[in-house]
């Protein structure tokens, strides 16, 4: 059972938001069809939070308008847009049972008791939570609390539902248990969201687009495989997971392809950005550093840390030249070795422009 | 022996709270059990109960538990449900917050006998109230402002708001903001945000704002005296008390009446306590998240 989205679009346009002189989000242009996921990624501190609570309408913004299906939302507040959010602290009502707490805003919206009892009970059975309607929250583990939140804000079948790291408090094992639940969920009840978090992985795994901020300033908005392996800039590549960073200079540029050298090193790889000279940054991730892998590009290191990962190994050291570098071994390597790390050219960045 | 004893908390740092027990015995436990050891050797009467007999046979005694507690709860009450709009409104930070809750703390600081004399200055007969009146040619007489019910009533508000105000602006503290703007994303206008989340939350620790004022109302003696009618509406108990000991010199009557208001005040707790256990059904504790 698939049910239609509630929403055709809902469009941010310049949305930003100062707190005195400083800048918590500036100008986010955002269009979020009905049906989508979307995750606004950043660490802590990027205008991530700052522009949830702009569209939930618990801050309002400096400037920018928001508009849901052509109907602009200045003005109108929290209670009357109707957003389903569920907060980082889950902010469940204490006084209450867990019933109470998913009957809330049905209330709120003065339904018959009987829809009220009807829609509650198929709510808890969406969260896996029949046996727990009388207890109060405070009675109830991390994962059962955050339930309950997803409860709530689901009851009222709202046209969006907005998460603010709504996993970040549980741990390893049961984050990705609802991870799984909340996409169910989203793909179920043809919900569209706007899911925040700090966490790459989580992002990926859940997300139909991605946002991902820095300094309340937008870097890049693409699909997670976009993101993963085209990111827009140094900076977004980083937080993707491309920790190898070499600051080099661009010598030929033949389309898409570049050649650089610095440090010491030489390196082709897939431009990012203008122009056919002058610095770049390099950037391939770990685990297309491979000792003993293929490709043109081929770096030599002495290692001085290994990290046992499991299926792999992780080596790090230094070239010649002292530029530290990561890469990934299919076998353990001894420390002092010294050894070669290679990347394919498609899997190597170089970003024009210095950052 | 000893690890077993350790086991359920008995060890020797428990030797640590035998000064404040000692304080206690001798600063409340020994002046209590004396004094109502005392209070059943009646001096004037015959039997054991016949200071208690006499206190409810006779109107003019018996009656100051009515009048008491005729001040005590409207003034408790009035400090309780005051405190909580004021209370409410300087949740969040702004401009000269603490400048003005220092102005609202301040009558604590004064004292009873301070404020009493401040309001006859400003109420009494020849107060200020009164001879601007009288100057306006508004009244032939002075109007009688202070020196009865009111007068009592309105330094109780004084003395008493400011310690209601503090307990109900920290107990709101404590209760989770995010909670008021998680009833807002639900549909909860303002109005439905504080009677449903907000003052059900609250409700504990009203209970025990309403329990503090009280107490510190119902042991009211200065200002029944000074801006009161203390032979006649503010005949309270503890004047009863004091005449006894103090003109009559019969302490052990003195005793009697002192057991008797602090019955009474027990009483009130105990129905505050009561009701507030039926209020509210969550548990008790209950963190944040």
């Amino acid at each position: 059972m698939i049910a239609p989205p509630r929403l055709r679009e809902l469009v941010l346009d310049g949305l930003s938001r100062s707190f005195g002189p400083q800048i918590a989000l500036a100008a986010l242009d955002l269009k979020i069809e009905g049906g989508e996921f979307i995750a606004l990624l950043g660490p802590s501190g990027c205008g991530k939070s700052t522009a949830l609570n702009c569209i939930a309408g618990l801050i309002a913004p400096t400037s920018g308008t928001i508009s849901l299906d052509g109907r602009s939302l200045d003005g109108t507040p929290s209670e009357r847009r109707g957003f389903g959010v569920v907060f980082q602290s889950y902010a469940l009502f204490q006084h209450m049972t867990v019933r109470a707490n998913i009957a809330f805003g049905l209330r709120m919206r003065r339904l018959p008791k009987a829809q009220v009892a009807e829609r509650v009970g198929r709510a808890l059975a969406l969260v896996q939570l029949e046996g727990h309607a009388d207890r109060f929250p405070s009675q109830l583990s991390g994962g059962q609390q955050q339930r309950v939140a997803i409860a709530r804000a689901i009851v009222i079948e709202p046209p969006l539902v907005l998460m603010d790291e709504p996993l970040s408090n549980l741990d390893a094992k049961l984050r990705l248990e609802m991870r799984t639940e909340i996409r169910r969920l989203h793909r179920e009840l043809g919900l569209t969201t706007i899911y925040v978090t700090h966490d790459q992985e989580e992002a990926f795994s859940l997300a139909d687009r991605l946002v991902v901020l820095r300094d309340g300033v937008t870097q890049q908005i693409g699909p997670p495989d976009e993101i993963y392996y085209r990111p827009a800039n140094p900076y977004v590549a980083d937080f993707v997971g491309f920790r190898n960073a070499v600051p080099m200079t661009l010598e030929h540029r033949d389309g898409d392809a570049g050649d650089a050298q610095g440090h010491g090193l030489r390196a082709r790889g897939r431009v990012s950005g203008e122009g056919s000279s002058g610095p770049v940054t390099l950037a391939i991730r770990p685990d297309d550093l491979v000792v003993g892998g293929d490709g043109e590009n081929a770096f030599e290191i002495t290692v001085d840390a290994v990290e046992f990962r499991g299926r792999s190994f992780v080596v790090e050291g230094a070239t010649a030249s002292g530029q530290r570098l990561r890469g990934t071994s299919a076998t353990a390597v001894a420390i002092g070795a010294t050894v070669t790390l290679r990347a394919p050219s498609a899997r190597v960045l170089l970003f024009t422009g210095r950052d | 022996m000893r690890r077993r004893l350790a086991e359920h908390g008995i060890d020797r740092t428990l030797l640590l709270l035998l000064p404040a027990v000692a304080f206690l015995v001798v600063i409340f436990l020994y002046p209590f059990g004396y004094g109502l050891v005392l209070s059943f050797q009646p001096e004037r009467y015959v039997g054991v109960f016949a200071n208690y007999e006499h206190f409810f046979a006779d109107p003019f005694l018996r009656d100051t538990i009515a009048i008491t507690l005729g001040l005590a709860v409207p003034a408790a009450l009035f400090n309780v449900i005051a405190s909580v709009p004021v209370a409410y409104r300087m949740r969040g930070a702004f401009a000269g917050k603490r400048l003005l809750i220092g102005m609202l703390v301040m009558p604590v600081t004064l004292g009873t006998v301070l404020i009493a004399k401040g309001l006859l200055t400003l109420l009494g007969a020849r107060g200020w109230v009164n001879r601007g009146l009288l100057e306006l040619g508004l009244v032939d007489d002075p109007v009688r402002f202070v020196n009865n019910y009111w007068g009592v009533l309105l330094t109780l508000v004084i003395t008493g708001f400011p310690f209601a105000f503090l307990l109900t602006l920290s107990y709101l503290g404590g209760i989770d903001p995010m909670l008021e703007r998680a009833a807002a994303t639900l549909g909860a206008g303002p109005r439905q945000r504080f009677w449903q989340i907000t003052f059900p939350l609250l409700l504990p620790g009203l209970a025990i704002t309403f329990i503090l004022t009280f107490v510190l109302a119902f042991a009211v003696f200065p200002s029944a005296v000074l801006v009161g009618e203390p032979a006649g509406e503010t005949r309270v108990i503890s004047i009863v008390a004091y005449r006894a000991a103090y003109e009559q010199f019969d302490a052990s009557m003195g005793s009697a009446i002192a057991m008797i208001m602090g019955a009474v005040q027990l009483a009130v707790v105990a129905v505050v306590l009561g009701v507030r256990g039926r209020l509210y059904r969550g548990p008790s504790g209950g963190g944040k998240g």
